[in-house]
């Protein structure tokens, strides 16, 4: 459409200077003939002599209905019972939520390199920190990082720089992605990544094994809780204690929706928390954006090793309440190769979403919500459990929202009861086989406030239906 | 003299910090409760979860009513400034307009609510999507395969370091190639970036036409260089133009060269980064292709590569056959993954639609203008007193230009950073200051072509009055802003151990309240 136009009247309608008079004005004033004289220092080797490939321009309508058209055919947890987590997690967003988001002052701005201007930005952020440290139990926070697995490549690398050692002990049962993450950020400086066994029983961290491979070399210990297939660590207390006796850092990785019911990390002794703080507030969008949780105590040699943002209150020059950038002498745009991080653009807007949902839920709604979670996904283990051959939980623990359910004496494959319950209209877990093939036929299931009763019973009934097969 | 006088006044609420709005009982969003048949059937929770692994104390959050959360974030949104209401011209930055059919395509159910672990079958519209987007991506980038895995540009950067990485120790050369080489002016990510994936940063000088040094170039490359890290058109917005050579000098002595995306919006359809003999390049999707910046993310930053670097990325690949679309996780040289999933795909959704907006004319069409709307603003600050123009001020600068305000502190002592609060007065984002490093008193514009000539009028008159302002009443200047939500912001104060507050519990703890 607009290609026909622009043979008639060049105007682009993002570009207000498109517009022939407007345009004409430019040239003139800079005293040249054709805006093609500005790139006359481009190499003509170089100078691209076609077309770019690409389809468009389109009118807006045409785009909004080539986009549907290849949407419609997706089905989402909207259209169908969903059961997977495994790091995104589909939870509410109440519509407050996307309402403030919308705010075009929120979206569209940058980062607030003029806090004057852009105070609202930055207490919005400062508030977000605010409450994930009353979440976590820690002093400081800063404000996002890209999502769990980097904020853990972050956190096992400010740990390196804290203690001057290069061993970091992670458990086995860690997300496949995650660990891989991990060691794309800390391979490059020489570190070393070793996993400690768990009990085959309960899925616990083998202490043994950990305080075997505990030693003055070791710059942190990192656990899960819950873990990736989970259940709840519950010697965590121990664990740190382990750790801190050999002087290592203790780095948890949270769920921070399971904060509502569960202890806080700073409770039992941890120096950093990470975690995924996607669940609170944000849409699963097929994976990203997500909000990377990296959070520590108020000591100042963590502080100054934090990567990434990190908003401060102080004070204007009437001595008003004020917010900015704090210690970025820590920052890339500073510090160049010395930096803390190269991080720059985060997930700012992330973080605006789990302070409006943090809000709105308080102390008394996260708690129900884990309750709810807790009442069914053990309701959801409960029923699977009863099915012939299926046991669920795999390993003998407490859980909160995500469980191994094992297919081992079914008779059939977990791949094979995938099929068929996608073939009743229902998502299952995610396949574990490939990832940890000691479990057997297995999945991850994820329940949240979203399964319901209803939806729960449809799985088992169905489940039901492929084993009498 | 009396100096004309900005209108412009931002909000200014006083509003409380959100843990002091609110009251005990209070609620703002209930979530549902679990069916009595579920709570019979399992029984109480005390059960199901032992007592010692429950917090002690519920999290101190806000208890706050609905209306009153949206107060308070409505409040804030109106005390902070964006591209929706004004020129933000933060060099670098590309602060241009996001068109709003981008986030409507983006809210989409089916986008909001997809899995990333759904089985590929459920999803396919979106694997196309994003299958038809890194081929565009490929093609304006002149690269042969992209990944749209990064979250961010510095991210794309990270990733390209490990890929050069990667690359060397596949030809048994990692041990020898510890030497990445970034010129003075590159943005600070870059070494950083570089410094992160292991390698030793060495920084090249700039030349006097600000562009690389091709002399320096040569001394500084050898058999120990991994790859040059470059941006182009550079970060004074000048294009270098001996680029054929540079990559030459690259290539020959085995190391390969890295393209930083971040000032692509300048040359979008004209050249191509693939074509300078760039083999890595980032694409800066928040900048180039008009996604929010979100008050500082999220954003997204795929990478693009030459053939021979096509092994080296990360999986899963997103692939097509001709009838379906598949993720293929089956490549062995693959480097490790930098974060979970699939990327920012909620920001990649909003680069289709706005590629498909632009098509092949728009797009370019966006890259001349935004060319043209900065030598514009560019030849209209020249003629100001108390700016120069280092670097070559007769070349044409492409989408951003870099100037100085070093006369006018040497005459007034009123420096670039007074003059960036004075323009917040006027009602403007201010542009970069002090950026590049190789510039005194930078000021670093980049007012893209989401403007219209009025608008950069109205930015050179407020440049042209503050200038006079600080020669007539420098103090004014130096004191600024007064129109924004608040004043100067004691910055040092936020940074200083003794005062630092980063979090409501150390502000409580500071003031020697209870922690119970």
């Amino acid at each position: 459409m607009w290609c026909r136009v622009l043979r008639l009247t060049p105007a682009h309608p993002y570009i207000p200077n498109s517009a022939e008079s407007s345009k004409r004005k430019l040239v003139d004033f800079l005293g040249i003939s054709d805006p093609e004289e500005l790139y006359s220092d481009v190499p003509e080797v170089v100078k691209l002599d076609r077309p770019l490939e690409v389809l468009g321009p389109l009118p807006e309508q045409e785009i909004l209905k080539r986009i549907k058209e290849k949407l419609s055919s997706v089905k989402t947890a909207l259209d169908m019972p969903v059961f997977l987590g495994a790091g995104c997690w589909p939870h509410y967003v109440p519509a407050v939520v996307d309402f403030i988001l919308a705010r075009t002052e929120f979206y569209t701005s940058y980062t607030p390199y003029q806090p004057e201007i852009s105070q609202g930005m930055l207490q919005a952020l400062w508030e977000y920190q605010s409450m994930v440290c009353e979440l976590t139990g820690m002093e400081v926070t800063n404000c996002s990082m890209y999502d769990w697995a980097s904020a853990l490549g972050e956190a096992a690398r400010m740990a390196v720089r804290i203690t001057g050692r290069k061993r970091v002990l992670v458990p086995k049962i860690i997300h496949p992605e995650r660990l891989e993450v991990l060691k794309a950020y800390t391979e490059p400086a020489g570190i070393t990544v070793e996993q400690v066994p768990y009990e085959p029983e309960t899925g616990q961290m083998d202490l043994e094994a950990l305080k075997a491979r505990m030693g003055s070399d070791v710059a942190a210990v990192y656990v899960e809780n819950p873990s990736y297939l989970g259940f709840i660590e519950t010697r965590v207390k121990a664990i740190g204690e382990i750790a801190h006796d050999r002087g290592a850092l203790y780095v948890v990785g949270v769920d921070p929706i399971s904060l509502g019911i569960l202890e806080a990390p700073g409770n039992y002794g941890a120096d950093i928390v990470v975690g995924e703080g996607q669940p609170l507030g944000n849409h699963m969008n097929f994976g990203g954006p997500l909000l990377g949780i990296l959070a520590c105590r108020a000591e100042r040699r963590f502080i100054w090793q934090m990567p990434g943002r990190i908003i401060g209150l102080t004070v204007d020059s009437e001595g008003r309440k004020a917010f900015c950038m704090a210690l970025q002498a820590r920052e890339q745009h500073i510090r160049r190769e010395r930096a803390s991080s190269n991080i720059c653009t985060n997930e700012a807007l992330c973080a605006v979403a789990a302070a409006v949902y943090l809000a709105l839920l308080g102390p008394k709604g996260l708690r129900e919500l884990c309750e709810t979670i807790i009442y069914r996904s053990h309701y959801a283990m409960k029923r699977l459990n009863e099915l012939p051959g299926v046991k669920a939980p795999l390993f003998k623990a407490p859980h909160f929202k995500e469980f191994v359910v094992n297919y081992n004496g079914t008779g059939l494959t977990a791949k094979a009861i995938h099929e068929g319950l996608l073939k009743a209209g229902i998502h299952g877990g995610k396949l574990l086989a490939g990832e940890f093939p000691e479990l057997g036929q297995s999945a991850l299931y994820c329940i949240t406030e979203l399964h319901t009763k209803e939806d729960i019973d449809r799985l088992a009934e169905a489940l039901r239906g492929l084993l009498e097969r | 003299m009396v100096v004309s006088q900005p209108s412009f006044r931002q909000a200014r609420w006083d509003e409380p910090i959100i843990f002091e709005l609110g009251a005990p009982g209070r609620r703002g969003h209930i979530p549902p409760r679990p069916e009595p048949e579920v709570v019979e059937a399992v029984g109480p929770i005390e059960d199901l979860l032992p007592e010692e692994l429950v917090r002690k104390e519920p999290p101190r959050l806000p208890e706050m009513s609905e209306p009153e959360v949206v107060r308070h974030f409505v409040r804030l949104s109106q005390m902070n400034y964006c591209p929706d209401v004004g020129l933000y011209p933060l060099g670098s930055c590309t602060m241009k307009y996001n068109p709003k059919i981008c986030d409507l395509v983006a809210s989409t159910d089916q986008v909001r609510w997809a899995h990333p672990y759904q089985d590929e079958r459920t999803v396919q519209g979106l694997l196309a999507i994003l299958y038809e987007l890194k081929k565009w991506l490929a093609e304006i980038t002149g690269t042969h395969e992209v990944s749209l895995l990064p979250a961010a540009g510095a991210h794309g950067e990270f990733l390209g370091c490990l890929i050069i990485r990667a690359y060397h120790k596949r030809k048994g050369q990692l041990v020898e190639r510890r030497e990445m080489i970034v010129p003075d002016s590159a943005h600070g990510t870059n070494p950083a970036s570089a410094a992160m994936a292991g390698f030793k940063v060495i920084t090249i000088p700039s030349g006097p036409d600000g562009c690389v040094d091709v002399e320096a170039l040569k001394a500084a490359v050898s058999k120990r260089t991994a790859g040059l890290m470059l941006t182009n058109p550079n970060t004074l917005g000048i294009f270098e133009s001996k680029i054929k050579e540079i990559a030459e000098i690259i290539h020959d002595a085995g190391g390969l060269l890295y393209y930083d995306g971040a000032n692509l919006n300048a040359i979008l359809g004209k050249s191509r980064p693939g074509d300078m003999g760039f083999d890595i390049v980032h694409i800066n999707i928040h900048k180039t292709f008009g996604t929010p910046h979100g008050g500082g993310g999220p954003g997204s930053g795929p990478i693009g590569v030459v053939e021979e670097l096509e092994p080296f990325l990360p999986v899963p690949r997103i692939e097509y056959d001709g009838e379906r679309y598949c993720l293929n996780w089956d490549k062995p040289l693959a480097v490790a993954k930098i974060r979970a999933f699939l990327g920012n795909v909620a920001v990649l959704v909003r680069a289709y639609a706005y590629i498909l907006a632009l098509g092949p004319e728009g797009l370019k069409e966006a890259a001349e203008v935004s060319v043209l709307n900065s030598n514009y603003l560019l030849k209209k600050l020249a003629s100001l007193e108390g700016i120069e123009v280092p670097y070559g001020p007769d070349r044409p600068r492409k989408h951003e230009f870099v100037v100085s305000l070093k006369p006018l502190e040497r005459s007034t002592g009123v420096r670039a950073l007074n003059v960036a609060k004075r323009l917040l007065d006027h009602g403007y984002h201010a542009p970069t200051i002090y950026f590049p490093p190789i510039v005194d008193e930078a000021f670093m514009v980049e007012p893209t072509e989401s403007f219209g000539v009025e608008d950069l009028d109205g930015f050179a008159e407020a440049m042209r009055a503050i200038l006079e302002e600080a020669r007539a009443e420098p103090e004014k200047v130096l004191k600024a802003p007064y129109n924004t939500a608040v004043g100067r912001v004691d910055e040092v104060r936020a940074s200083h151990p003794k005062t630092m507050v980063l979090s409501w519990r150390m502000l409580k703890e500071r003031e020697g309240l209870s922690r119970a």
